[in-house]
């Protein structure tokens, strides 16, 4: 196996190409990241791994638009994140110059996965180290869209999903607890899931919301809290009213 | 016969131009937008050759545009006024661009300013500026009628004045002009000025 892992270009014995699934890894390791699409909203949250005290945490953007109605959250290896941002923004901009038309979500999802995959292909190279959440309103039909890429360059849409730490977790509870949701609802729904595995608390999570009117719009801590809040509320109700019935009989 | 021509004025810069695409003896059409909105401050009004134009001014804004998705925060004027030039004094020796700019901005805590651009990259901040053989006319009335600090109804007057001029002496004057302004709310058509609408086809 110590042998097939070397160069990017060769594939092992079992068909594995074993520097992409060390890029998976990888992802694995990167903070939490969850999309969640709503009919007219779209909502991406990060967990905030806890900023050192002395960082000026705004300059730790982790949640990044791509155009105005374009965004784009990732989890894994944030200095390739940063090459891969600028190529996706330079496209944005350069598809609008030819065609004058936005991109939609689906063609810069198609872009960036598309740069991952040559980066699996060509020598000497190695793969990008990150996973995205795509998410987007596509120019002329409304229509709210969510992706996810992997270093793989593979590429689908989902109405949501989580990448990076602990993801399986919230895939799961995102699986059990789906359903069509609107504005605020989305919202919860996003944070709720990031929850699941993240400390609870407005500095823990990094949330940003999408709509065709306003774009993309960060939550001020005291939002996210407020919103935690009712949450927690909302949990602590359903425990109680779980437990009340069985005392009665 | 393009007539672009911009000034400053207290708190807003104001760039005008005229509105016809013309193709050696024909006029194309009496309504083409000349002023571009680079960005939610910044107006750019060009004359010169169409393609050129069109080209080189929506190149100047995807780039300007890109800049603030990258850093988060706009170009100021000066800086998208520096950026312009360079890329016309680039191309100048290889593949020279046809296009005379006025860039318009605002920037907070700066105000509003106005800069000269010509077609072989020359730049000037200035508090007045025309191009094309309106200028001849526009610049010289300007030059009789401006003050700084002009408030907007001043400004509006005097763009009046130099569009009654143009169209009263040049020989193949242009009919109908766009005004657009620029100030602390934003960039934003403000008027047009049109002695000829294009008309549809009348009833026999």
């Amino acid at each position: 196996m110590a042998r097939y892992d070397r160069a990017i270009t060769v594939f092992s014995p079992d068909g594995h190409l074993f520097q992409v699934e060390y890029a998976l890894e990888a992802v694995r390791k990167g903070n939490a990241a969850v999309g969640v699409r709503g009919t007219d909203t779209i909502v991406l949250g990060v967990e905030k791994k806890s900023t050192p005290k002395l960082q000026d945490s705004r300059s730790v953007r982790k949640i990044v638009s791509l155009d105005t109605h374009i965004a784009l959250a990732c989890a894994g290896l944030k200095a390739d994140a940063r090459v891969l941002i600028n190529r996706a923004r330079i496209e944005c901009q350069s598809h609008r110059l030819t065609v004058e038309d936005p991109v939609t979500v689906e063609y810069i999802t198609r872009y960036i996965a598309g740069l991952q995959q040559k980066y699996t292909q060509s020598g000497g190279v190695r793969p990008f180290g990150l996973s995205t959440l795509i998410v987007g309103f596509d120019p002329d039909t409304g229509v709210p869209a969510l992706y996810q890429t992997d270093p793989s360059g593979t590429f689908s849409a989902w109405k949501a999903n989580a990448t990076g730490r602990n993801s399986n977790s919230m895939r799961e509870f995102l699986e059990k607890n789906y359903k069509e949701t609107s504005g605020q609802e989305t919202v919860k729904l996003a944070i709720r899931a990031l929850l699941e595995v993240v400390e609870s608390g407005g500095k823990n999570i990094e949330i940003a919301v999408m709509t065709k009117e306003h774009g993309l719009r960060q939550l001020e801590e005291a939002e996210i809290d407020a919103i935690v809040a009712e949450i927690e509320a909302e949990k602590a109700a359903a425990e109680a009213a779980k437990k009340a019935p069985s005392r009665d009989t | 016969m393009e007539c672009v021509f911009g000034l400053v004025g207290d708190g807003f810069a104001l760039v005008a131009a005229d509105t016809s695409a013309v193709h050696s003896i024909l006029v194309h059409k009496s309504n083409e937008d000349k002023v571009m909105i680079l960005d939610s401050h910044k107006l750019l009004g060009a004359s010169g050759e169409a393609g050129d134009r069109v080209q080189f001014t929506e190149y100047i804004q995807k780039n300007v545009h890109l800049y603030e998705f990258r850093n988060g925060i706009p170009l100021t004027t000066a800086a998208t006024a520096n950026f312009t030039r360079g890329e016309l004094a680039l191309a100048l020796r290889k593949n020279p661009y046809s296009v005379n700019i006025l860039l318009a901005g605002y920037d907070k805590n700066i105000g509003p300013s106005l800069y000269y651009i010509d077609y072989i990259a020359t730049l000037h901040k200035v508090d007045k500026g025309a191009f094309g053989y309106g200028s001849y006319f526009s610049l010289s009335m300007m030059d009789r009628h401006y003050k700084s600090g002009m408030s907007l109804e001043e400004a509006i007057d005097l763009v009046d004045k130099c569009i009654i001029e143009i169209r009263s002496r040049l020989v193949v004057a242009p009919p109908n002009f766009v005004i657009k302004i620029v100030d602390k709310d934003g960039a934003r058509e403000y008027a047009w000025r049109e002695s000829i609408k294009d008309a549809g086809v009348s009833a026999a």
